[in-house]
């Protein structure tokens, strides 16, 4: 077995959100113009985690959303048809608005392209911002956060697993040496 | 000119068998979400960026072509159709030779109709590309089963256990043929029901219940499939004419109301108003006719996802 | 030339005489000369036959030799050098060429291309009607002056039987045997395979056993009336075995053959959607299969035909509904047939009856029997020689079979035709 090395406790998860979520709205001084789109799977809880604490923060609810990126990859060639998409779900006009891509993890970048493309294709906002728990390094593409949770120093072999209480059962965050 | 490229590993769809229950339900749960980019502003996603699809019809098909064409381009694929009426003998190209040609093009996938049951089989095995079946004769029309499959998933939630009844020519129907297999795979109880001249010899083998009454044939059912007739079985004495088949084959508001209240009705068209489907009923509550259509697109889209969407795993 | 040939320890079988057992032949001046044992001939050159089967030469009552019309197909030299490589001396060869052999000349043709190959003898067979479309006589007469050994508009049924009734008796004048190919054209049109379970569920056209069933019926009912002899081409369902038996049992005279194709294969192999397994008769169906081997092993079938039907192959690369009946058969005969031997359906004598003795006296032609003095038409085969079909060695050009690759055990070593050695691979 590899040993995993924890990086964020539950209790640390939770504390760092409400920071991510009070950057957020000292950004954005009109939260009512904020859309928090989480990127399935885990993006999908923590935008919610963070809608509900902006609102805490300011009183205003601020609308969430999913987002599917799986008909957007660039490695669908190698890695082949994944029929198990979800389903992307923003019950609003993004159009003008200032749109908060939320993920769990961010590495090499190219989700992120993924999303951003997806984000297009629904509409037009008035600017994309980037929300991640982990920022793991590795970067491929031109791409940076706006908010991270936390910063962890990787080797590129190494896996980073986020735990959420919503699809896991339980909030932890850790890194996984070899793969 | 014989030589094929034998190194090619991927997928073909030529008949419901080539597919798991699983993957079945894998492309349903595609399908509901390409049925989504389908309902958005810009109806595209860039999956099949790259990619050239053929359609090489053999047979006159408005709905099958258009949908195929529609969902390889909703998936930014190339797509390319090629309609020819005539058949390979009178053409003066073999059949094989044309699939050839078009492979040595390098397409990623050829979608082949075929009045000859077994062609798109044949065009697998030496086209070195995916090879989907878009009706073959009356073999395959794997297709328009899981399209039909995801109409009914979508109203009732799932097959299992539900009562369907296929009425009209089931001799002739790849549609027939198809829907049963994938019925059967989960669990719906399938009837067909026609008279016995357009019923297959051997029909048992086909693992349904038989009947010549259509009120017995909706009577309680979940779904009614109603196939089209065409007229050309009257020229080989199957039935004496268009008028008699309706008398006893139609489905009417008056038949249907044997059926379950929560009937769905489809037909994978084009329909006879007045013949095999009433018009009142073909445009009523309970018909999903243009459903279907739309999940066409929908689920031909997943299909191509499926087979084109890079080397298998 | 014919040159002085002698034939040591082989298992010399000749049903027609209840010849089983090690013996040696000598042939000499075309005919058999002497049977025994340790024979013995100065000047003589000698075959070794031990473990091997020496046999009068197997007669082939049914083969499409395509020419003239269909040379692309197959010629009827290629065709009679296959036939010799199967062990066959001689082969008939239907009419259903182009032209169609229903006069004279074309019979004439036959027998002089025939006659410059060294190969297996080649018999043709007249057409019934003109042109096989089943109305008017062919120029019988003439064609039996010219050498026709007996008639058969194969391909076609002879659907009009009042057409049939005056066929037979007409033929009998010339002591011409009128084979038939049993089928309701009508109960038939556009299929593919045999209907039932199989064609139900791949939506193949179907082709009823039926077919097949009411015409040989019909056929024996005509034959009895008119007391004339009727042969039954390539019989394939029980019904029509069934109605042979019981018209045998009345004494009514009719015979016929089965190909190894429907007493190996069935119906269920068209799922591959392979034009190679498309065949008129269809395949059938594992109970039928199983009739005609009870037929073949009772009496009720006469002999094994092959319905040798070669070709091109990018017809049968055509969409199944498009391509051409038929298969190769002459150089796998012997090796499905062999398999019935294992299966222990019947004995060596058995199967030398029905590829060689019976076949010669239905036709009345010259071998099937191995005697001082007979002509010396013979093959040599080894019954267990385990090869692999491979079309691409076939002699006949026409490579369609649905065999390829199967393991079969029993092949044909050397073949005399008429005291000449015509084929000799091995070089015993």
């Amino acid at each position: 077995m590899t040993a995993a090395k924890t990086v964020l406790s539950a209790q640390e998860i939770g504390r760092t959100l409400a920071r991510m979520a009070h950057e957020i709205t000292e950004k954005n001084p009109d939260c009512s113009q904020i859309i928090l789109v989480g990127i399935i799977t885990r993006g999908v809880p923590l935008a919610r985690r963070l809608a509900d604490k902006i609102k805490t923060i300011t009183g205003v609810d601020v609308p969430h959303g999913s987002l599917d990126i799986t008909f957007y990859r660039d490695d669908i060639q190698s890695k082949g048809p994944d029929l198990n998409a979800g389903r992307t779900d923003i019950n609003h006009d993004i159009n003008g608005k200032t749109l908060i891509l939320v993920d769990d993890v961010l590495f090499t970048g190219r989700s992120i392209r993924a999303a951003i493309d997806a984000v297009m294709d629904i509409g037009r906002p008035g600017r994309i911002q980037l929300a991640v728990l982990l920022d793991r390094g590795h970067r491929e593409l031109p791409i940076r956060p706006d908010y991270i949770g936390k910063n962890i120093p990787t080797a590129r072999g190494e896996r980073v697993r986020v735990k959420l209480s919503e699809t896991d059962g339980e909030d932890h965050a850790s890194v996984v040496e070899g793969g | 000119m014989d030589t094929v490229e034998k190194k090619f590993r991927g997928r073909h769809l030529l008949k419901i068998s080539d597919l798991t229950a699983d993957e079945i339900m894998g492309l349903l749960n595609t399908a509901y979400k390409f049925k989504d980019v389908s309902e958005r502003e810009i109806k595209k996603v860039p999956t099949l960026r790259g990619k050239t699809i053929v359609s090489l019809f053999y047979e006159a098909s408005t709905r099958t072509r258009t949908s195929f064409e529609i969902a390889g381009k909703r998936l930014s694929a190339d797509v390319i159709n090629i309609s020819t009426s005539s058949s390979s003998v009178t053409k003066g190209e073999t059949f094989k030779d044309t699939v050839l040609n078009i492979a040595a093009m390098k397409p990623d996938a050829i979608v082949v109709r075929h009045p000859s049951p077994g062609a798109p089989a044949y065009a697998a095995r030496i086209a070195g590309c995916s090879v989907i079946n878009g009706g073959d004769g009356a073999n395959a029309h794997p297709t328009q089963a899981l399209l039909d499959l995801m109409t009914i998933h979508e109203k009732k939630g799932g097959v299992e256990d539900l009562k369907v009844a296929i009425v009209g020519d089931i001799l002739h129907s790849r549609v027939a043929r198809s829907n049963i297999n994938a019925l059967k795979m989960f669990g719906a109880e399938v009837t067909v029901c026609a008279p016995p001249t357009l019923l297959p010899h051997g029909v048992g083998a086909l693992g349904v219940k038989v009947t010549h009454n259509i009120h017995e044939a909706v009577a309680d059912k979940d779904v009614v499939m109603m196939l089209r007739i065409q007229t050309e079985r009257m020229q080989q004495g199957l039935f004496p004419s268009l008028r008699e088949y309706s008398e006893h084959f139609c489905l009417s508001a008056k038949v249907l109301k044997s059926a379950r209240p929560d009937v769905l009705i489809m037909h994978p068209g084009p329909i006879n108003r007045g013949v095999e489907i009433a018009s009142d009923v073909a445009d009523g509550p309970y018909s999903l006719i243009l459903s279907q259509v739309t999940h066409g697109v929908a689920m031909r889209m997943a299909v191509l996802y499926l087979l084109c969407g890079g080397a298998e795993s | 030339m014919s040159e002085t040939i002698l034939i040591k320890n082989g298992r010399v079988i000749d049903p027609s005489r209840g010849v089983d057992g090690v013996q040696d032949v000598l042939v000499k001046d075309g005919a058999v000369a002497a049977m025994g044992k340790d024979l013995a001939a100065t000047g003589a050159k000698i075959i070794e036959a031990k473990g091997l089967v020496v046999s009068p030469g197997f007669i082939d009552l049914h083969v499409h030799l395509r020419e003239p019309g269909f040379e692309y197909k197959e010629t009827i030299a290629t065709g009679s050098m296959a036939a010799a490589a199967g062990g066959f001396t001689a082969v008939c060869c239907m009419a259903n060429t182009k032209p169609v052999n229903d006069n004279a000349s074309v019979t004439r043709f036959i027998l002089e291309k025939a006659a410059a190959v060294n190969g297996a003898r080649v018999y043709p067979i007249g057409a019934i009607t003109k042109g096989l479309k089943g109305e008017e006589l062919a120029e019988i007469g003439e064609m039996k002056k010219a050498g026709v050994v007996a008639l058969s508009d194969d391909g076609r049924c002879v659907m009009d039987a009042r057409v049939l009734r005056h066929a037979m008796d007409y033929a009998a004048m010339f002591g011409l045997t009128i084979v038939e190919h049993c089928e309701d054209e009508h109960l038939v049109k556009g299929g593919v395979m045999n209907e039932g379970e199989t064609s139900a569920r791949l939506g193949i056209k179907g082709m009823p056993a039926i077919a097949e069933n009411v015409i040989a019926r019909r056929d024996i009912d005509i034959a009895a009336y008119l007391k004339r002899p009727v042969h039954i081409a390539h019989i394939s369902t029980r019904g029509a075995v069934e109605s042979v038996r019981a018209a045998k049992a009345a004494g009514t005279a009719v015979t016929c053959e089965a190909a190894p194709h429907h007493f190996t294969i069935t119906e269920k192999n068209l799922e591959s959607f392979d034009a190679n397994y498309k065949m008129n008769p269809p395949l059938r169906t594992e109970d039928d299969l199983a009739a005609v081997k009870e037929g073949l092993r009772d009496g009720t079938i006469d002999c094994i035909a092959t319905d040798h039907a070669p070709h091109a192959k990018w017809e049968k690369e055509l969409e199944i509904d498009h391509a051409p009946y038929g298969i190769v058969g002459l150089e796998t005969a012997l090796g499905l047939s062999m398999q019935l031997v294992r299966d222990g359906v019947f004995g060596l004598p058995r199967l030398v009856e029905l590829l060689s003795t019976n076949p010669a006296r239905i036709f009345g032609l010259p071998g099937g029997m191995l005697k001082e003095g007979a002509v010396a038409d013979i093959c040599i085969f080894d019954p267990e020689k385990k090869w692999t079909v491979d079309p691409a060695e076939f002699v006949s050009a026409g490579k369609n079979t649905p065999f390829a690759g199967w393991e079969l055990s029993g092949k044909n070593c050397l073949t005399i035709v008429g005291g000449r050695i015509v084929y000799n691979p091995s070089n015993l």
